[in-house]
């Protein structure tokens, strides 16, 4: 995974609260497979018209906001449904950031597994950042080793988890350190089967039963 | 005894799951339950490019959901990308050794239905599974969340997680909800209450008198909203109502392990003192049927109320926010509630599709004709058989509804059922996003009685009216 250090780089406001993963990628384009990218679909129904033609007055069409890698917008950012591929469409378009007040939690997980970071402001300091942006500043910085964020002469800080920030600052993903502690995992699973045997699911047969047992009609 | 901290519910779970801790903060959670579904083949692509297996097939289970048509299973599926999703399922269990409950499946359903149905959720466990609705098992007091597809993978290949432990908030519910009130109504009020975002880094304990009352598809309609006021899951004490619904599954244990089990299960109640980060509280006495108006389940009113006016809130955020979802859904401030007409109903999802739900609709819509077309998708294959033998099925046909198989459906569209541009859908689901049951399509979320009031009358309802003197 690509590491994430310092980045100066175009920032596109997106003055909106509750930019759900059903928006950041509509469920109808999720079957394509990961190689063939999913950056042209990213917020679909916010950039295009039904016809497929750009809307203009979307923050992300204009001009001077192309090739933005930095995403600014309101709270609840990446809330609702789990899909990754939100992360997908965000990473793949060029986003490596995404400075909000708040996000969905899943998301931010999401985020961090490919090397995208979810910035954490206050409510202040991002209606700030907003106000910056629309006066026509492009270039911002975000500085993860000292969770700072720099516009023009501005400076305020985000926060993440410490632990996201060191995986995001060294490029590492979970997997290659959970396989490191593979007997600790194996001597958990032995002595749980016999602390909880009842969390092992009894064989279901290939015969359904037909007996749910919920209540019965009346 | 007397010497360890008290514990909430959420932190026993928790610690005998851990497998190890680091001084920064993060677990290694050992995972109990991992359900697939077709949205999983990102996740199966990332172990096939690492050349890994599955740790422990015999605790995964495959559920076909997402994509399965909801008409015409007896033919080929027609629609090219949603049969290669469903075939890829197929291919992926296969080739891991998983257990699958697939199309044709007599059990086939929505996997926060198939889940519990099968015995597979039980108290005490941990259960992720690709999907943010994953919260609702934890209805039996397990802690169960949604992971992305990295994380998926990370499961296949290890059956672990790692997680930092949230902070802990009790959601308290007290007093009598009244007739006609659901826990789709208590679950949107708190979500109103607390907001999109209000449980963050928190899992919440439900717990109070009206929550008690509660059954467990109550239990699990509240618990799978937990997601939409932003918190990790939503757990309920295990108690006699849980037991008696998990005894005799397929997959629950029985004799001297079941023993042993509702034994550990009697000791997961947060005790007495335990502290939490947050606490809420709500009077159920005060709730009355609720629907959404806007484009977030947080923008949830009384069917009694009037539609906000942003010229009123004083909050930039909120008042952009609440211009922004009341051009999208085509609405005026200050409107009644009750004055929306809406264009069709669909009556599913994991949220609102298991048997009691079927029954409440039913209730409604018992001798009366709906005004405007009517999709019911029960919750499972299983729901569905259930719901025959009692006769709903016909009550929702001969009110002129389109009774369907199971599957997640006009829920989230991945199938091709879908409510068309600027259509005005009374849904009992989870999401009223933009786009979420197609493109520019309008979603007013409410409980299957209000919903089925709503096709009823054309317009956004007090289903209260409609069953008097039929509870």
């Amino acid at each position: 995974m690509q590491a994430f250090t310092r980045l100066t780089a175009t920032a596109c406001p997106l003055p909106l609260s509750g930019i759900d993963t059903d928006q950041l990628i509509p469920a109808r384009f999720m079957s394509r497979a990961r190689a063939d990218g999913y950056g042209g679909h990213l917020l679909y129904d916010l950039r295009f018209r039904d016809d497929g033609t750009p809307i203009e007055d979307f923050p992300l069409n204009h001009p001077e906001r192309a090739g933005a890698r930095i995403l600014v917008a309101r709270r609840s950012f990446g809330t609702g449904s789990s899909r990754e591929a939100a992360v997908y469409a965000l990473v793949d378009y060029g986003v490596r950031c995404v400075v909000a007040p708040s996000f969905g939690d899943i998301f931010a997980a999401n985020a961090v597994n490919n090397g995208l970071l979810p910035s954490r402001v206050e409510e202040s300091d991002g209606e700030r950042l907003l106000r910056l942006l629309a006066t026509g500043i492009t270039q911002i910085t975000i500085d993860l080793e000292n969770c700072q964020i720099h516009a023009e002469d501005t400076v305020m800080p985000f926060v993440i988890d410490p632990v996201w920030r060191t995986k995001l600052l060294n490029g590492w993903d979970d997997i290659d350190l959970t396989m490191s502690r593979l007997p600790e995992i194996r001597a958990f699973a032995a002595e749980d089967a016999t602390r909880r045997p009842w969390a092992q699911p009894r064989a279901i047969h290939d015969t359904p039963s037909v007996s749910t047992n919920g209540p019965q009609p009346v | 005894m007397g010497s360890e901290a008290p514990r909430t519910l959420f932190d026993k779970v928790w610690d005998a799951h851990t497998v190890l801790s680091r001084e920064d903060g993060q677990s290694l959670l050992w995972i109990d339950r991992h359900f697939v579904h077709e949205g999983s083949h990102h996740a199966f692509g990332q172990i096939a490019a690492r050349g890994a297996g599955v740790a422990r097939p015999d605790r995964t289970f495959g559920v076909a959901d997402h994509y399965v048509p909801t008409r015409g299973r007896d033919t080929a599926i027609a629609n090219e990308a949603v049969r290669r999703m469903v075939a890829r399922l197929d291919d992926n269990t296969r080739a891991h050794g998983i257990r699958l409950f697939g199309l044709r499946d007599p059990r086939q359903g929505i996997v926060h239905v198939v889940g519990p149905e099968q015995g597979l959720t039980l108290p005490g466990l941990t259960i992720v599974c690709g999907d943010s609705h994953t919260s609702t098992h934890g209805a039996f007091g397990a802690i169960a969340f949604g992971i992305g597809a990295s994380d998926v993978a990370h499961v296949l290949m290890t059956q672990t997680l790692w997680q930092r432990r949230p902070k802990r908030m009790l959601v308290h519910v007290d007093g009598r909800a009244g007739p006609g009130v659901a826990a789709k109504d208590i679950a949107l009020s708190i979500v109103a209450r607390i907001g999109a975002d209000g449980a963050q880094g928190h899992a919440i304990e439900y717990a109070g008198s009206a929550i008690r009352a509660l059954s467990m598809e109550g239990r699990m309609t509240l618990c799978n909203l937990s997601v939409e006021c932003g918190a990790r899951c939503g757990m309920v004490a295990p108690d006699a109502t849980t037991l008696a619904f998990v005894r005799g599954r397929p997959g629950t244990p029985d004799g001297d392990i079941l023993a042993r089990a509702e034994m550990a299960w009697h000791a997961l109640p947060s005790d007495a003192d335990a502290a939490f980060d947050q606490v809420v509280t709500l009077d159920a006495t005060q709730i009355a049927p609720v629907v959404t108006w806007g484009t977030n389940p947080e923008d949830a009113v009384s069917i009694t109320a009037r539609l906000p006016d942003p010229a009123a809130i004083a909050d930039a955020g909120r008042a952009a926010h609440v211009r922004d979802a009341l051009a999208y859904m085509g609405l005026a401030p200050g409107q009644s509630v009750t004055d929306i007409r809406v264009d069709r109903v669909f009556i599913g999802s994991c949220t609102n599709s298991r048997i009691e739900d079927l029954r409440a609709a039913a209730a409604v819509l018992a001798g009366r004709v709906a005004c405007v077309p009517g999709l019911v998708s029960p919750g499972s294959s299983l729901v569905k058989r259930q719901a025959e033998q009692e006769g709903l099925d016909r009550i929702f046909t001969a009110a002129g509804l389109e009774w369907a198989e199971s599957g997640c459906s006009m829920c989230v569209g991945m199938n091709g059922d879908v409510v068309a541009p600027g259509e005005r859908c009374a849904s009992t689901t989870n999401r009223n996003f933009k786009g979420r049951q197609g493109p520019g399509a309008r979603t007013h979320l409410m409980s299957p009685a209000m919903a089925a009031a709503a096709c009823v009358t054309g317009h956004l309802t007090d289903a209260r009216a409609l069953l008097e003197g039929r509870w």
